[in-house]
């Protein structure tokens, strides 16, 4: 019983990545990846939004109409979404200006859909409760590894401080200004891709 | 010869499987092949055997790119001293001289940086190594201003390596051009070198070649830097210490500009050595040229206060800026180019109008050549697709109408 749990919250963060593996989620991880607060803050809202819904729709598992499970799901998850984005305005404003509408969009992560309908609706609510971690978990390393290069290259900084000694810029270092664009957030969960694939064979399409 | 053939007789079986040097085989074909055609043939089926090889093919490319390259060296040299104002007191071969060491570090660090990559993953993946860089590598130092710093050069030239190409199977198998993703890199990750007033005309001495002070009046503006910059009125281009530039000028290259770029003479050499060779595609650069003039022509109706580019002759807009050299050498690369024959007029005719419209209507890209024939690159495959669908379509209603001729009779 205790390692089925430790593979149910352990799974995502490599071999079921839903990013890197699943592929879902992008869209998230291309906007909000350029630096590394907003990437943590989204990370974390994606964490909670994603035990949180997992939890209550298990509980309602049994209640639920066939017919109309994804309305109630959608209510659930929007619910869910407004609290947490009320709860950074109130107390990290700053950030929640920078992720801007990608809050609200963590509605449409499929993600989050993803594992209602193929964990919550089946599961109990502790299995759903972990799988939720998990695969919040699993979204949110990615995001990180991905800003954390981002910020590194794009601005020189992490969370905001100069890492990059002065002397590098005098010797003739600049800032990748493409690594701030869309495009490279791809290239960098591409090349993640990569070095996921050629550890773990199994995984690689023929 | 004979020497040399002997000695690679010699150390051969070193680099076979189970010798000495195995696992660097491909580095040694690929060597002996650069040195001498293979002696073997195919064996099997049927063949038609052509004394050009990819190898051949490259090789001309690079002979095509000689004039304007050199070119391009003596024009580092010019600007530099027509901006330390010593042009009159210094001779051709020191004008040359200081060019060719300014350029040279570059035409390095790109072969260097983007053969070590092809030769590295070649012995990973035991393949030959293909020959397919030659040409990119001696393109690269080409598109690039020549303040560019070197470890810019190199880290955009892996990135294009690695992902313009070698991700997608290596040469013949990108979509994208390699040269443009490197300048596109650069462009984009380094704008502040890439544009701008003080990248295009070298003011330092080389090796302590060529050291003075800039005269007074001094701008480094590129005829299309200033046409971004006009603000209304009458547009004269101005030359780095602010004498009024000709057509003629543009034309034969004595303009700031990226290093290969500016001459549109010799680039016109380079042209005629591609289509008298039979290597490039005339269909390609003719429709490159005809799209670019007609867009220009249509351009000259567009409102002059706020497209300055409407100023412009057509003859000026492809004397300017990159435009020739992208439909001669860069348009038609025949791995990302269209492949049918009907697809090759579309796909440069598109080239010439996207890189004159970027250019006129979007004054924060100056230069539109590279990201029209980039964004053509990601199309040519659509394009091939309907042409062939058409032809296939127009066959099948001839095949329909002849049966149905033989049915009435």
């Amino acid at each position: 019983m205790i390692w089925k749990n430790k593979e149910v919250l352990l799974g995502p963060l490599s071999k079921n990545n839903p990013v890197i593996v699943q592929i879902l989620g992008i869209c998230s991880a291309l906007a909000v990846t350029s630096k590394l607060e907003p990437a943590c803050v989204m990370a974390v809202s994606v964490i909670a939004v994603v035990a949180l819904s997992n939890v209550i729709i298990s509980l309602l598992r049994n209640t639920i109409p066939n017919s109309i499970r994804i309305i109630v799901q959608l209510v659930v998850v929007a619910s869910l979404v407004i609290i947490v984005d009320q709860l950074l305005k109130a107390f990290a404003y700053e950030v929640s200006k920078q992720l801007s509408v990608f809050v609200g969009l963590i509605i449409t992560n499929c993600i989050v859909m993803g594992r209602l309908e193929a964990y919550a609706l089946s599961h109990n609510p502790w299995d759903s409760f972990l799988d939720g971690i998990g695969n919040g978990i699993g979204y949110g390393i990615i995001l990180v590894i991905v800003a954390f290069f981002r910020e590194l290259l794009g601005s020189g900084t992490l969370f905001g401080y100069h890492v990059i000694p002065q002397v590098f810029y005098q010797w003739g270092y600049e800032n990748n200004g493409l690594m701030i664009l869309p495009p490279m957030a791809l290239i960098t969960v591409a090349c993640i891709i990569w070095v996921h694939r050629s550890r773990n064979k199994e995984l690689q399409e023929k | 010869m004979k020497a040399l053939r002997k000695f690679l007789d010699k150390v051969k079986p070193q680099f076979e499987p189970g010798g000495k040097f195995s696992a660097l085989q491909s580095v040694f074909e690929g060597f002996e092949s650069f040195l001498f055609v293979p002696s073997t043939t195919a064996r099997s089926g049927v063949h038609i055997h052509d004394a050009i090889d990819s190898k051949r093919t490259m090789t001309v490319v690079i002979i095509a790119l000689l004039p304007a390259l050199l070119f391009g060296m003596y024009n580092v040299g010019y600007q530099h001293y027509l901006a330390i104002g010593a042009l009159a007191q210094t001779g051709f071969w020191t004008i040359f001289a200081y060019g060719f060491l300014a350029v040279l570090p570059k035409i390095v660090v790109a072969y260097v940086v983007g053969l070590g990559i092809e030769f590295i993953g070649a012995q990973l993946r035991h393949h030959e190594i293909q020959e397919g860089f030659l040409v990119s590598g001696m393109l690269i130092p080409m598109i690039v201003p020549v303040d560019t710093p070197l470890w810019m050069i190199a880290v955009a030239t892996a990135f294009a390596v690695i992902f313009a190409k070698e991700v997608f199977g290596g040469t013949g198998m990108n979509i994208f051009n390699v040269a443009l993703v490197t300048r596109a890199f650069l462009f984009f990750a380094y704008p502040s070198k890439m544009s701008g007033d003080e990248v295009f005309v070298r003011t330092t001495d080389t090796f302590g070649i060529g050291s003075g002070t800039v005269v007074d009046g001094f701008s480094g503006a590129t005829p299309l830097g200033q046409l971004a910059t006009h603000t209304g009125g009458d547009l004269t281009f101005t030359n780095i210490v602010g004498e009024p530039i000709t057509t003629l000028d543009a034309f034969l290259g004595f303009i700031p500009g990226s290093i290969g770029e500016t001459s549109t003479l010799a680039i016109l050499i380079g042209a005629a050595i591609l289509l008298i060779s039979g290597i490039a595609s005339w269909r390609i650069m003719l429709s490159v040229f005809a799209g670019g003039l007609l867009t220009s022509w249509i351009c000259t109706f567009a409102d002059p206060s706020t497209y300055a580019a409407a100023l412009l002759s057509p003859i000026e807009q492809v004397c300017l800026g990159g435009f020739a050299f992208a439909a001669v050498f860069m348009a038609t690369d025949p791995v990302t180019a269209a492949r049918t024959e009907t697809g090759k007029y579309i796909y440069g005719f598109l080239v010439g109008v996207l890189a004159i419209l970027i250019r006129v209507f979007n004054s924060g890209y100056p230069e539109g050549a590279m990201l029209a024939v980039l964004f053509m690159n990601a199309f040519a495959p659509l394009i091939d697709h309907c042409v062939v669908e058409a032809n296939i379509r127009r066959r099948m209603k001839r095949a329909k109408q002849i049966n149905s001729e033989e049915v009435k009779l």
